[in-house]
């Protein structure tokens, strides 16, 4: 009995040092060599300073000055970008949590209702006779992380006309850049194909 | 639809191909011979040997083996309470993170020390990277160990006598240190190292720095929260825990960034639970027995699948309520995209809800609670099922031949002779034990849950309203009970109103109740396995004659998935009735 318990108090320290310490210490350096980048998030720089990563969505609004009742800046989506999927989480990469949201739910139809008066009213303008049944599902619909980066195509195809319109560039210039930040199925099977926003906005901002 | 089906298949059918390659090897490392890496990997052994103290060659009665595994368990449950409580003392806290509260941390020790991993605090605002390196990732190997140790020395108890060779010193069913060392520095260890430096090579995180501000490209700030997950995130889904680094888990593009990592991830998931299939095939001379269990799961798992993708595909009430078409078009995945990823889309999130429930694994890339109301029931029936197919690593084979010797007495019953399994008897001590432990879970289940819904204790943990509200909580203490760890999310034991967990506090009904049914319902039927070994390992095996029940045919898998169905429909049918039932038959808003 005695023995067990010795030998199972020496296991913990051992194991500890083994597997909680040498082990990921180790992974750590050989990624930090190895994949130096991608090991620490795949950030996005302009100028020396980081602007984000681009495996994380973030929000691209514009501040319009007033508050809510809980004192947070009421915001609206910035015309000039791409506008990622909505957020639980208003894109906080450091705080993350699902929306929850029920399939039952009254709270979540009124959420759907919003969103989809939203996206048509910012984009209707740009995109004549869009209607509900054109409007895809990712655009609608909080992600799991509130910092999915990317949109589908139908979704980018839609607001490609808004950013051309309001950026004054040749729509197909446009559809190409949006073109180039697509990723497709990894080995053209596994996964959904999507539109990187993070990296197309940041492309975007660059052209002039 | 076609695309999605085609991935799954793509999925089943690697799993499929590396099910021998993967067993056989487990086999042998667990046979006691000689493998590919053994002359890397003896000498780290035979260290570890010589710094625990242990004899190799000694076996243990099933009681010493009991004895050692719970001492270690409970160590480990100590050591790891420890390092959670002193955070402000720990190299490796660049956000300067405090301490948990003492309930929530009963509950986070309890649950990583079952394999469970059920989270009641949010990685990235309260773990420092020491507590996640050196205190949870490391249960992650060592639980998944304790549970793969069972199912090989439950093997060998069957297996003994029949002219295989066990790797166990005559008439014991191992030694429970030797067999935890071989299955974390031959098996475990290996195949992480490998998997996190992949990972890390598709964009998963692995760094010591500290979280980066940002200032954003249109302006806006924000912040990076970092970490070395890579090194977690492979473990916590080889060893089917499935705790995340952060808190909405393989959802979050540093742990789970695309197609690659996702695919890896789930095969990661269930290598082990469906190549033990293999290895048992092997350990007790007779592919085809393991073939057989393996034919079981597969079924349940594959018709699983099937329905949650289904489901999913549908959309749910609130979205058509709210006027959304949820078809999908060119360029759309249409569906329930709710609480999904774009990447993985429709049909690798509702594959990846099945893979995670039927093993004990609980790690989620999509919103559990965000599910319709048929795709919400395929976990909830997998979880009634007592994570029996394939389910954690070790733990759903041992749970799974509970079944089968339960099916082999049903099948003795109706052909009216004394059942036996592999020329051994089944007899009264063995099938009173099985039926413990077979029940075992599901009673904790219902009694948690029942004192949570019944009791104004319970009520602040809840946060939907109507049949929701029901799902949370049930689905909270079965995914507690059964040592899964994921979860409806919208039920709590925490409350955290500013990140940097000052000012937090836990729930403490939440905390302890849940923390209690983890860890008895993870340590009261590992006894009862390891003594039903003790009893089957002196048995004389005959060899089988005209009236023997063949328990590796059509028939058998059948009569086998027959009596986990109705176990678990018997068992858990009222309770779902009130909750996801309710909620994929009804178009009404709650």
């Amino acid at each position: 009995m005695r023995k067990t318990l010795v030998t199972a108090v020496i296991a913990v320290l051992f194991f500890t040092a083994l597997l909680g310490v040498a082990y990921p210490l180790a992974i750590t350096g050989v990624s930090q060599v190895a994949f130096h980048g991608r090991a620490n998030g795949s950030q996005l720089k302009v100028d020396g300073s980081v602007v984000g990563s681009r495996l994380l969505a973030q929000g691209f609004v514009i501040d319009t000055g007033r508050k809510d009742a809980d004192g947070n800046p009421i915001t609206r989506p910035n015309p000039r970008y791409f506008q990622p999927r909505p957020s639980q989480t208003d894109y906080n990469a450091a705080s993350t949590a699902f929306s929850n949201r029920g399939p039952n739910d009254a709270s979540a139809r009124d959420f759907y209702r919003d969103a989809l008066g939203a996206y048509l009213r910012l984009e209707r303008p740009y995109t004549p006779g869009l209607t509900a049944r054109r409007v895809p599902v990712d655009a609608v619909t909080t992600s799991a992380s509130g910092v999915d980066p990317q949109i589908s195509e139908a979704n980018a195809r839609i607001q490609a006309n808004r950013v051309a319109r309001v950026r004054r560039l040749p729509l197909a210039r446009v559809q190409r850049l949006a073109a180039e930040h697509t990723d497709g199925r990894a080995l053209g099977v596994l996964g959904e194909p999507g539109v990187n926003v993070t990296e197309l906005n940041l492309a975007l901002s660059r052209l002039r | 639809m076609a695309q999605g089906l085609l991935q799954i298949a793509i999925f089943c059918a690697v799993l499929v191909a590396v099910r021998p390659l993967l067993g056989g090897y487990m086999a042998k490392v667990f046979t006691g011979q000689r493998v590919l890496i053994s002359p890397v990997v003896a000498p780290l052994e035979r260290l570890t040997y010589r710094v625990l103290r242990v004899d190799p060659a000694r076996g243990q009665s099933w009681k010493l083996y009991a004895g050692s595994l719970l001492a270690l368990s409970a160590a480990f449950w100590l050591a790891l309470y420890l390092i959670l409580r002193t955070q402000t003392l720990h190299p490796w806290n660049p956000e300067g993170f405090h301490s948990g509260t003492w309930d929530v941390t009963f509950n986070t020790a309890s649950s990583f020390v079952t394999n469970t991993n059920w989270q009641y605090y949010v990685g990235e605002t309260t773990m420092s990277y020491f507590s996640q390196m050196a205190g949870l990732a490391v249960q992650n190997f060592i639980s998944a160990g304790v549970g793969i140790v069972v199912a090989v020395a439950l093997i060998r108890a069957i297996a003994h006598r029949r002219g295989a060779q066990l790797g166990a010193p005559e008439g014991t069913i191992g030694n429970f240190w030797v067999d935890l060392t071989r299955a974390l520095l031959y098996l475990l260890l290996p195949i992480a190292i490998v998997g996190a430096l992949v990972l890390v090579s598709q964009g998963v995180i692995q760094t010591l720095g500290s979280y980066v501000n940002v200032k954003g490209i249109a302006g806006g700030s924000g912040q990076l929260a970092l970490g070395p997950v890579a090194s977690q995130e492979v473990i916590k889904e080889l060893g089917t825990n499935g705790g995340g680094f952060f808190n909405v888990n393989s959802a979050m593009p540093f742990e789970n960034p695309n197609g690659i990592s996702n695919f890896l991830e789930l095969f990661l998931i269930l290598v082990i639970p469906v190549s033990l299939t293999a290895t048992y095939g092997r350990m007790v001379g007779s592919r085809r027995q393991g073939d057989a269990i393996f034919a079981a799961m597969a079924i349940v798992f594959v018709a699983g699948v099937i329905v949650c993708y289904v489901a999913e595909q549908h959309g749910t009430p609130a979205q058509h309520a709210a006027g959304l078409h949820t078809a999908a078009f060119d360029g759309s995945t249409g569906g329930n995209l709710e609480g999904k990823e774009q990447r993985f889309g429709i049909a690798n999130s509702s594959l990846w809800t099945v893979v995670t429930t039927v093993t004990s694994c609980g790690a989620v890339n999509a919103a559990l609670e965000s599910l319709t109301g048929f795709g919400g029931l395929v976990p909830f029936a997998n979880l009634s099922m007592s994570e029996t197919i394939f389910g954690g690593v070790g733990t759903g084979l041992y749970s799974m031949l509970l079944f089968v010797l339960l099916a082999v007495f049903i099948g003795g019953l109706m052909v009216g002779r004394t059942p036996e399994y592999l020329g051994k008897k089944i007899e009264a001590r063995e099938i009173k034990l099985v039926a413990l432990g077979t029940l075992f879970t599901p009673l904790v289940v219902l009694v948690t849950s029942a004192l949570a819904v019944a009791t104004k204790y319970g009520a602040p943990s809840i946060v939907a309203s109507g049949p929701q509200g029901f799902s949370e909580t049930l689905y909270a203490y079965a995914s507690q009970a059964n040592n899964n760890g994921s979860a409806f999310a919208g039920y709590t034991g925490y409350v955290q109103p500013k990140p940097g967990n000052l000012g937090a506090f836990g729930i403490t009904f939440a905390d302890l109740l849940g923390g209690l049914a983890m860890l008895i319902a993870r340590f009261a039927p590992i006894l009862i396995v390891l003594a039903i070994a003790g009893s089957l390992l002196s048995k004389r095996a005959a060899p089988a004659g005209l009236g023997t029940l063949r328990t590796d045919t059509p028939t058998f898998v059948g009569l086998l998935v027959s009596v986990v169905v109705i176990v678990g429909a018997l068992t858990f049918f009222p309770a779902l009735l009130l909750g996801p039932v309710v909620q994929g038959l009804t178009d009404r808003l709650f």
